[in-house]
């Protein structure tokens, strides 16, 4: 497929790994911030064709991982009200809450409704005047510019029965809290690419300069991923610490500043909880106070509502890159998709869910290394 | 999709009387006695049905026979490249070819909503019956009940059917050898993708049509010429991935296959990327892998090539010797990774 193939191609993808072995000369950890990052590693096997001095550290760029427990309570509380059509991306549907999850409310009759945009969430409310709309605005910078459109829209159409349950999240205070961990281990990252498309990428130059780390923004086939790992590579063995842009198709340094202006227009900066991870200041985006009255927590009384974090979950640990999906005693065993006790293992994006599907050792074979036979 | 036009398109019943399905229709009394001889009995008339048994009764037609069933509740009922009557044919044609068999005969159960369009169901009748003719099976005993308004979904519908087994194969997963190779008749996940498409109104640029077919004529073909068949699977819900799963696992084996190898067309893969999909979770309802012995692998896929409903058709991998079941799969790139069954229903991504 055009776009595609050309960047899936074998051979190319053979001599990126071997010039990354050529100038590789000791051990480097790299992160790839993004969850979307993190599938195509482990779908396409990209960590396997790496030298063995290049550890890929899975980053906390997955926004349904992330999302916290108390909002997912709340959304769900929202959805089993009578009367509401609750709208979500689909795969918010399986994340455990506390109690339960939003497959299970749909199942005891909750109107729970998959939308592949927030602007469908508000046709639906133009369509039901009589009944609450509410949409769970959950991601990074990638879907906010979509749901800030959603918003200002349903202003302009005068619609009061739309309000959203928003969790945005912000990807450089993430980043910026994790090297500021005296535990960190990440030397270089992969910035998500499809974050910097509508961000740019000027932001990363004040953490890159004060960590002394490099950042390449990188994209998401595997070429992407092995030019990207490359470009850091190169950074590190020469001692330079600065922003690349790898994913330059897509990626403007300064990104698409008319979605950026409406997300000021709309939202404020916001302190937020991650999930696994705790609070991280000014790391999240909510309604302003303009348009408060969009606001689901206001409307339906829920925005002092607070939940903590079971214990026996080591996703914040995954989250950030401290423990790989298989040190977790409950991985595989107690804690599989169908029965997630974290995010990680619910969306197709967090790391220990890409683990379990595309690495889990089966039976007596040695995991997904198997043997290379042709046909 | 093949279209009704030769086959009388007026709905026999009459619409200014009972345009909607009624209760009544399924009462017992003369309403439901006047929509099975109209309707029913009409469209799909065969020597056996038309003897109005409570039972089809027939001669065995061969010392070994095969019967399934299977139960449709597709929404929308009409979709590109088919609709719920034609696919509750196939998919029970189908079933029995993935034994080997020889289609004969059909049950039709429909559970129809109150206040269906006749018209609707009649186009469904009609599709039934050019599907059955196509696949060479008869419909020779039905059913039909009326449930209250809101507690069906305009229709459902459930199908069983007998064939008969010409050969003295085994096929099935026990069946299944180190070295087998695996062949599919043709480009995967178009049906998922359609039904998606529609039901969810994305705006694709183009028409994705489902692969919604009668397999069986392809399979015959390679028993007629002899080809070493060790099982089969149709590729339905769940995809490739699931289908390879259940036989690793029913024959202990593990079975390998190349990403590069398996045809998907272009749409329905652009289609998939932008979902989060992957299409060897994605349903077929015309696709099925064939497990063959290598030494004939060559020359099944060459037969599989000269039918029109196998001109696609590809070897995707093969059955490696192992203590234990597993599917692998060669990506793209040349690494492995497992191919796991999906848990649950495929959810579409944030982004």
């Amino acid at each position: 497929m055009k776009y595609l193939d050309e960047y899936r191609d074998a051979d190319t993808a053979r001599q990126y790994a071997g010039e990354i072995r050529r100038v590789t000369t000791r051990p480097w950890n790299i992160m790839e911030v993004c969850g979307g990052q993190t599938h195509a590693i482990v779908k396409f096997g990209i960590d396997e064709l790496l030298p063995k001095e290049i550890t890929l550290i899975h980053g906390p760029g997955c926004p349904v991982c992330v999302t916290p427990l108390e909002l997912i309570d709340k959304a769900l509380e929202i959805a089993s009200r009578r009367g509401v059509i609750f709208c979500s991306f689909g795969d918010m549907l399986r994340v455990p809450g506390s109690t339960t999850d939003l497959l299970s409310v749909k199942a005891g009759g909750g109107d729970v409704r998959i939308v592949y945009s927030p602007l469908d969430a508000v046709k639906v409310a133009e369509q039901e005047p009589a009944r609450d709309v509410v949409f769970f605005a959950v991601g990074f910078e990638t879907t906010a510019p979509a749901t800030a459109m959603a918003v200002f829209q349903a202003a302009k159409k005068g619609l009061r029965n739309f309000s959203l349950l928003v969790s945005h999240v912000l990807v450089p205070p993430a980043m910026e809290a994790l090297l500021a961990s005296p535990d960190c281990r990440v030397q270089g990252f992969l910035a998500a690419g499809h974050v910097c498309t509508v961000m740019g990428f000027t932001e990363y130059e004040p953490i890159a300069a004060k960590y002394r780390v490099p950042i390449v923004v990188t994209g998401f086939e595997p070429l992407d991923i092995f030019q990207g790992v490359l470009m850091c590579v190169q950074q590190l063995e020469s001692g330079r610490a600065t922003v690349e842009n790898q994913y330059a198709r897509s990626v403007r340094q300064r990104g698409n500043q008319p979605a950026q202006r409406l997300m000021r227009e709309i939202f404020h900066i916001v302190p937020r909880k991650w999930r696994g991870v705790g609070e991280i200041p000014r790391s999240g985006m909510g309604l302003s106070e303009a348009y408060a009255a969009f606001d689901a927590e206001r409307k339906f009384g829920l925005a002092d509502r607070r939940v903590e974090e079971p214990a026996e979950c080591i996703s914040g640990q995954v989250l950030q890159g401290l423990k790989k999906p298989r040190e977790c005693a409950a991985f595989g065993t107690r804690c599989t998709p169908e029965h997630p006790l974290g995010a990680t293992m619910v969306s197709s994006e967090g790391a220990c869910a890409a683990y379990y599907r595309y690495r889990r050792p089966s039976g007596g074979g040695s995991g997904p290394g198997m043997t290379n036979v042709e046909f | 999709m093949q279209g009704s036009s030769d086959f009388s398109p007026a709905c026999p019943i009459p619409l200014q009387q009972y345009p909607h399905v009624l209760l009544a229709h399924g009462g017992g009394g003369k309403l439901m006695h006047q929509l099975l001889e109209q309707l029913f009995a009409t469209a799909f008339a065969n020597p056996l049905l038309d003897r109005r048994h409570d039972s089809a009764v027939f001669e065995s037609p061969a010392p070994r026979l095969a019967f399934t069933t299977d139960s449709f509740v597709v929404r929308p009922l009409f979709f590109p490249g088919g609709d719920i009557g034609s696919m509750a044919v196939y998919g029970t044609v189908n079933d029995l070819a993935m034994a080997g068999a020889r289609p004969l005969y059909l049950s039709a159960s429909f559970i129809l909503e109150e206040g269906l369009p006749m018209e609707t169901l009649w186009r469904i009748v009609c599709s039934m019956q050019q599907a059955a003719r196509r696949a060479g099976v008869k419909i020779v005993t039905g059913d039909t009940k009326v449930v209250d308004k809101g507690k069906g979904d305009g229709l459902f519908l459930n199908t069983a059917g007998i064939g008969g087994i010409e050969h003295s194969r085994t096929i099935a997963p026990q069946s299944v050898q180190p070295g087998d190779v695996l062949l599919v008749n043709g480009d995967l996940g178009r049906h998922g993708m359609a039904i998606l498409a529609v039901r969810e109104g994305l705006e694709f640029q183009c028409i994705i049509e489902s692969d919604s077919a009668p397999v069986a004529d392809l399979v015959l073909q390679l028993l007629r010429e002899n080809i070493e068949l060790h099982c089969l699977r149709d590729l339905t819900r769940g995809g490739l991935a699931s289908a390879l799963n259940e036989i690793s696992e029913a024959a202990c084996r593990q079975i390998l296959v190349e990403e590069k190898l398996i045809p998907v067309r272009e749409d329905v893969h652009a289609a998939c990327e932008m979902l989060g999909f992957d299409p060897l979770h994605v349903a077929c309802e015309g696709r099925f892998v064939a497990f063959v012995a290598p030494n004939d692998a060559e020359r099944a896929l060459a037969i599989l090539r000269s039918h029109p409903l196998g001109e696609q058709a590809a070897r995707v991998g093969i059955v490696r010797e192992a203590a234990s079941p597993g599917v692998s799969l060669k990506s793209s790139i040349g690494a492995h990774r497992i191919l796991d069954m999906l848990s649950g229903e495929q959810l579409p991504r944030i982004c």
